[in-house]
């Protein structure tokens, strides 16, 4: 058993070292130093505590997520449509602020509204992809990426239409919200103490509710073998049901706080990609929730570190998806090529 | 053409498939192949007709010229076709396109010339084709003519027939037989692979029987039945006193039931199971008989009659409602159906019990799932996952997550593939649970199980269900006959 782990754990440092070799190796085939590369988003995450606010106003969304995803993925669902479940929830949370601008209620009671509001979004949005599952034999695959392009359309549709600026409608988003329809935020950062307990509760929950209860137990079972939970007497597609419905509600919430801690207006990119860079971290620490804030702090670090490089380096700020991408496909390599070791052994 | 197969062995991991299996065939014999289920005839076919590789030193001799068959598709060089169980065809293609296919030679084939040669051969066979028309129009007879066809049109000079005569009508068998039998004239070979006695008896010029991967015997005309079941199913050997049962109330019972899947259709089956007795199911495996048991269940829903467990009428309910009145099923497939790879005991048993609350007590979940271990004999740890068993330890882990109590239970395949010591152990643990008022329905394809451990049995031959039998004044020899489709009172309705 200890073996095993420590083989396991031996041949993801291997992926690791692979994945950086191999982005080393395209930085060095366009003149650049990777070590240098390497340095500038180290200090472009970490070097100062505004640049690390940065890197958790990313890694909030990530994390939220990511905690969906866990339990999507133990009930052996492809929630790709998370992302668009991301998007909906932003709207959601900014439709709830439009109700309420005029009113006279307390704003925190607003925002608990509102990020409900965004919750309850998210998981309606999934629960579409659930009842195409489920009802109609849809992959859910399929419904996510199809529902993940409608949700994009309804944010274009509401920005240059019924929410457009007065005036003109513009790209930049909605109107912004006002200053006390924002989650608060630490003085002078614009990371929100708020936003970050929200998410760190989530994955703590979630990592409860599949470690500890009956409920994660069979939903464990129902993702590893549908047919035999089926047969141990678990009611299988409910329980499909209720995880759409549970990462919806969390992807919901990573849109909500993108609204109301964020951008305080509904932006075309509103997600930010984070469902799908939520979807590698989930396949990176293979679906344990025990890994998942470490994993998610460092692709939000990759990602906010590489905004350095077009300035500093002249290279492109995409080389943190190269180097994510290229780090999840070398850890699933580096596993397949262990589990087949493991059986010729 | 003379086939002639010399010592040939197959293990596949640990089993010994064929076992130094010698077999002469002549040119112009239509020889029969018996065995019941895993004996091994499959296999043998399989090797002829370039799906399998035999073991290294066994050997193919064609026509006195020794080969090595690589594929199916150098098997049909050699003038080997084989006809699957399943008609391997493309049911949305045209009659000719189908034909065509396997065809080498050329990018653009001659869809003319072929039509001709297509309009030849049926009429040479006595075959009506339309060769413009799609193969989904066809019966599974027509399509089994079809490929009939293929092969004679691809050069087949020895044509092997794996259970032809499953699922299709007696005319189209008729129909069937009639063209084989014009085979040995034109210097062709036919090997025809069957389970059923009367086929084979009426068909072959000779037989042999396979048991076990072993070649037990050849025999020709005048066949005697006795001793081809004999043969098929070995000697009879009794495991120690039976133990009949002190039956109680009705727990089952079924009134009328039709059940209808693609293949198979059973119709109006009566039977009541008392409290304590235990059923048995035979038959060639796909008689029917795992759609029965499923319907028990509340697996699949008969398109007839009633289904009432302990007096409650159960008809058209799920497998959920029916386990929450008493009723559990174990599957054959242990790891596909009955077990969740990955979970290991602890988790099985927990998922198994009620949940008290809403978090799992892991201290009462080790404790329960060290009890269970004792007590079902598993060797394995708390933490071991259920794929790391070995099958004997799984299917007492899956009789260890019955629930208590329990009105029936049903079992596909209880102790396949188990050593006699698990075999004697897991119908103890059953036996123990018919004491305590439950039932059992089980299928089992070795009769000498049935026979010991069911009070009563059923035997199912291609749809057809017997009256239940008294297994105490029966024998392996009279269920042999039964399982091979002999001494049934001709009930008029064949299937379609």
């Amino acid at each position: 058993m200890l073996k095993g782990r420590f083989g396991g754990f031996f041949f993801q440092l291997i992926a690791l070292l692979l994945a950086f070799g191999f982005v080393s190796l395209i930085l060095l085939s366009v003149d650049a130093s990777p070590a240098e590369a390497y340095k500038n988003m180290f200090n472009g995450s970490f070097g100062s505590m505004r640049k690390f606010a940065e890197v958790l106003v990313a890694f909030v969304p990530l994390l939220l997520v990511t905690a969906g995803l866990l339990v999507t993925f133990s009930s052996g669902l492809w929630n790709i449509g998370v992302e668009g479940q991301v998007v909906l929830g932003a709207i959601t949370t900014t439709w709830v602020f439009r109700y309420f601008i005029e009113s006279d209620l307390p704003p925190a009671l607003i925002i608990t509204l509102a990020i409900l509001g965004g919750m309850l979004g998210g998981a309606v949005w999934a629960s579409f992809t659930g009842v195409l599952k489920v009802f109609g034999g849809v992959n859910e695959i399929f419904g996510g990426l199809g529902l993940n392009f409608v949700a994009t359309a309804l944010t274009i549709y509401l920005i240059f239409g019924p929410w457009k600026r007065p005036g003109v409608a513009s790209m930049s988003g909605t109107v912004p919200f006002p200053d006390e329809f924002s989650l608060p935020l630490l003085a002078g950062l614009r990371i929100s103490p708020w936003a970050l307990a929200i998410a760190l509760a989530g994955i703590v929950v979630i990592y409860f509710i599949l470690q500890g209860t009956y409920f994660g137990l069979r939903l464990k079972a129902v993702g590893k073998n549908f047919r035999a939970a089926y047969l141990l007497g678990i009611p299988t597609w409910q329980y499909s049901m209720y995880s759409f419905l549970i990462c919806g509600a969390l992807a919901g919430a990573a849109g909500a706080v993108q609204v109301a801690a964020v951008y305080h207006r509904l932006i075309p990119s509103i997600s930010s990609g984070y469902g799908y860079l939520g979807l590698m971290v989930a396949m990176l620490i293979n679906y344990n929730a025990i890994w998942a804030v470490p994993v998610a702090l460092f692709f939000a670090a990759l990602n906010i570190g590489s905004i350095q490089l077009p300035i500093l380096m002249k290279l492109d700020s995409s080389l943190s998806g190269v180097l994510q991408g290229v780090l999840v496909l070398f850890v699933l390599l580096a596993d397949g090529v262990r589990q087949k070791f493991a059986r010729k052994a | 053409m003379n086939v002639e197969l010399k010592n040939i062995h197959k293990h596949f991991g640990t089993v010994h498939a064929n076992k130094a299996i010698n077999l002469n065939i002549p040119t112009g014999t239509i020889q029969g192949i018996l065995g019941e289920n895993g004996a091994g005839k499959s296999t043998l076919m399989k090797i002829l007709s370039g799906f399998i590789q035999p073991d290294p030193g066994s050997e193919i001799i064609l026509d006195g010229k020794p080969v090595v068959i690589h594929s199916p598709a150098d098997a049909i060089k050699y003038g080997i076709g084989m006809l699957h169980q399943d008609p391997l065809d493309f049911p949305p293609m045209k009659l000719l396109d189908n034909f065509l296919l396997g065809l080498s030679g050329g990018l653009f084939p001659n869809r003319k010339e072929a039509a001709q040669d297509f309009n030849l051969l049926a009429r040479e066979y006595g075959f009506s084709f339309d060769p413009e028309s799609y193969v989904d129009s066809l019966t599974v007879g027509e399509r089994q003519q079809l490929e009939i066809m293929r092969l004679l049109f691809l050069g087949a000079r020895v044509f092997i027939l794996d259970e032809p005569t499953t699922g299709i009508s007696a005319g189209q068998k008729e129909k069937l037989f009639a063209t084989l039998k014009k085979f040995p004239d034109q210097a062709m070979t036919v090997i025809f692979v069957s389970h059923k006695l009367e086929d084979v008896e009426h068909l072959c010029d000779r037989v042999a029987v396979l048991r076990g991967g072993v070649l037990v015997g050849e025999t020709k005309p005048p066949y005697v039945t006795s001793k081809l079941v004999a043969m098929m199913f070995g000697k009879e050997i009794t495991l120690g006193a039976r133990q009949p049962a002190q039956a109680g109330d009705v727990v089952l019972s079924l009134k009328n039931i039709s059940l209808e899947d693609v293949r198979l259709k059973i119709k109006n089956v009566d039977l009541e199971v008392r409290a304590g007795e235990v059923i048995g199911l035979a038959g060639m495996e796909g008689s029917g008989q795992g759609m029965f048991i499923r319907a028990c269940a509340g697996l699949t829903r008969p398109v007839g009659g009633r289904i009432s467990l302990n007096g409650r009428d159960l008809t058209g309910k799920s497998y959920h409602t029916f386990k929450r009145a008493g009723v559990n099923f174990l599957p054959a497939a242990r790891l596909e159906e009955g077990l969740v790879p990955g979970l290991n005991l602890i988790d099985h048993f927990v998922l198994a019990e009620e949940p008290k609350g809403i978090f799992i007590d892991r201290a009462a979940g080790q404790k329960l799932a060290e009890d269970r271990i004792q007590s079902f004999n598993i060797r394995g740890t708390p933490l071991s996952t259920v794929e790391s068993l070995s099958g004997g330890n799984q299917q007492r882990a899956e009789l260890a997550l019955l629930q208590t109590p329990l009105s029936l239970v049903l079992l596909e395949h209880p102790t396949r593939g188990l050593d006699i010591e698990s075999v004697i152990y897991i119908w103890s643990k059953l036996k123990e649970r018919c004491k305590q008022g439950a039932s059992i329905i089980f299928i089992s394809s070795d009769l000498e199980e049935i026979l010991q451990y069911s009070d009563c049995l059923l035997v199912f031959f291609s749809s057809k269900v017997s009256q239940p039998i008294d297994a105490s004044a029966t024998s392996v020899e009279e269920l042999g006959q039964l399982i091979g489709g002999k001494g049934w009172a001709d009930t008029g309705d064949e299937h379609a």
